[in-house]
């Protein structure tokens, strides 16, 4: 039976450790960081408890992005919500967008054409490189190497011209959309894509030449900010801080979705648990994932892009100008939305950081009567001052960007 | 669009290994079980949440050992009008099942997991600040997306979308 450490009173004082936090205590001293730091990567503020430059306690304040997108959603119909999406966790737009359509489209029961599936595991996994290369641009500079952060950034731009050509948007694209995705590829495409995945895993050995065997870099992140894997279960760590602790758990291939079933991949698994574990599980994951992109590429399928349900897509506007029919549909789903069946559906996927869920309730009506958003973030977040305590104020630095939190997601 | 009609009948959902774990410890527990989109619920009285939660991660087959989220819904104006839901996964084997609790209105107190999972800590946090739904036992419950100063509990179905003004 496994004894999980508990986050429970103190036995002594009969105080939590946050109570605990709130009274000066002689020795130590209590330190802001944040919320307007840099190195916090968005608006998250820790309060540290230290001595000297050891931390004793830690606890991270949130909710300054608090903006209430799950109460919105609500007041929305169901296709509208999608643009909502983008801006939870605006590093991976699309592993939103794909997170709430499967879960909708789940809770109606519709199939999705191959072609669109396809597109959508190759959107993703490029979503993925993107988000992976902030993080590594990012979490270098915190450590004070800038030229990584420069080439990540180099490549980040080529996939964000991709994401441009399909949605006409670099970052809040809501590209897919309830029974499919909302436009064809523009032609030459593929080939643009094809010409970066070709070119990508020399980029990669780039960056890792730079950082992987530095020993600036490896005396900055090896032994640091360690997680066994009992408290990143118990914690809720996902996603490559909870294989960089030893577990192997890949939603994309333990509960396969939007035919992921189709693509060869490892999972890159570290058993060390620290900083240069998660740092070595996430460049491995970059390889991965231009490999799925080669893959898709070569087996995409011909057909449509979205799903045959009249009375939940929108018709082309070629058949709207031609068509009664596809006119009345246009203008009842516009007015009036699309009605779901009533039930409930947690879908679960893969985000670059980790276990994403949407839980959505449908009551029959056009509008979603509950969605919660499970973000990543937030269950990684919590995970960090078990990372920090008996740390350096220096390594706190190493340990938040080797969670990769993206305070959207945790506030949403 | 063809959905598959949902299956409430406890026998024929005996085999999924939470349920059986339930049953095996207590019979009378699961209140009231469904099976909807490759999905099952478990309803389970309030008062035996926290041992519930215990029971399936320490379940010896199949160890529910990971808490991936807790949430509530609010079904006002209907009564009891919450329901805190509770997604666990079972990591070795990859099962997934949602547990529910309801409460009543008036005085929405659940004791708190946080003993069997210290992750629900910010989750039932979340709900707390958001329903106005209390968890007891809990090390520190207080707002955690809202200031601390604030008034109503904004996810409630009687909290209007535009706030009050």
């Amino acid at each position: 039976m496994t004894q999980f450490p508990t986050a429970v009173d103190d036995q002594a004082t009969g105080q939590s450790p946050d109570q605990r936090m709130d009274r000066s205590i002689d020795s130590t001293m209590v330190l802001n960081m944040g919320p307007q730091h840099p190195s916090t990567h968005g608006v998250l503020r820790l309060v540290l408890e230290i001595d000297g430059e050891t931390i004793v306690r830690m606890k991270p304040e949130i909710g300054y992005l608090h903006t209430g997108i799950e109460k919105t959603c609500e007041a929305k119909f169901y296709q509208q919500v999608v643009p909502l999406t983008d801006r939870i966790d605006y590093l991976c737009p699309m592993t939103n967008n794909l997170a709430y359509c499967l879960a909708v489209e789940k809770l109606l029961g519709l199939e999705i054409p191959p072609k669109a599936q396809w597109m959508r595991v190759l959107m993703n996994e490029l979503t993925r490189i993107n988000s992976h290369l902030v993080w590594l641009g990012t979490h270098a500079m915190d450590l004070g190497a800038m030229t990584v952060f420069l080439y990540c950034f180099r490549e980040r731009e080529d996939v964000l011209r991709f994401f441009e050509m399909v949605s006409g948007q670099r970052m809040m694209t809501s590209y897919f959309r309830i029974g499919g995705l909302a436009l064809e590829p523009p032609l030459g495409f593929f080939e643009k894509v094809k010409k970066f995945a070709d070119r990508f895993p020399g980029n990669v050995d780039e960056y890792e030449n730079l950082l992987t065997g530095n020993p600036i870099f490896m005396m900055r992140t090896k032994g640091v900010a360690h997680l066994s894997a009992e408290d990143a279960i118990a914690m809720g760590a996902c996603g490559p801080t909870l294989r960089g602790s030893g577990i192997d758990i890949d939603l994309r291939r333990d509960a396969p979705y939007s035919g992921y079933e189709n693509f060869n991949f490892k999972v890159p698994v570290r058993t060390e648990g620290d900083v240069f574990a998660r740092y070595l599980c996430r460049v491995a994951e970059l390889r991965e994932s231009i490999g799925m992109v080669q893959q898709a590429l070569a087996g995409m399928p011909e057909g449509p892009v979205k799903a045959d349900a009249p009375k939940v897509v929108l018709p082309d506007r070629e058949k709207m100008k031609t068509q009664m029919e596809a006119l009345i549909y246009h203008f009842k789903i516009i007015t009036e939305g699309f009605a779901v069946p009533a039930g409930e559906v947690y879908q679960a996927i893969e985000s670059p950081r980790g276990e994403m869920g949407y839980y959505v309730v449908s009551d029959g009506t056009a509008k979603p009567y509950r969605v919660h958003m499970r973000g990543p973030s937030y269950a990684n977040l919590q995970t960090l001052s078990k990372m920090c305590e008996g740390q350096l104020i220096a390594d706190v630095v190493a340990a938040i960007g080797s969670i990769d939190v993206v305070l959207g997601d945790i506030d949403r | 669009m063809t959905l598959a009609p949902a299956i409430t009948n406890i026998e024929e959902l005996k085999a999924h290994p939470a349920l059986a774990r339930l049953l095996e410890w207590n019979p009378a527990v699961p209140q009231s079980v469904k099976f909807d989109r490759d999905e099952l619920t478990i309803w389970v009285q309030k008062e035996t949440i926290r041992e519930v939660c215990a029971i399936l991660r320490d379940s010896p087959d199949c160890p529910f050992n990971y808490l991936a989220d807790l949430t509530c819904v609010d079904w006002y104006p209907s009564e009891p009008r919450f329901e805190v839901v509770y997604h666990l996964l079972s990591i070795p084997t990859k099962e997934r099942v949602r547990l529910k609790a309801r409460l009543d209105g008036s005085s929405p107190v659940i004791e708190s997991v946080t003993s069997v999972w210290p992750s629900a800590n910010f989750y039932e946090r979340e709900v707390f600040d958001l329903f106005g739904v209390r968890f007891t036992g809990h090390p520190n419950l207080q707002r955690i997306m809202m200031p601390d100063d604030w008034e109503g509990h904004p996810l409630r179905k009687d909290y209007p979308v535009e706030g009050y003004r």
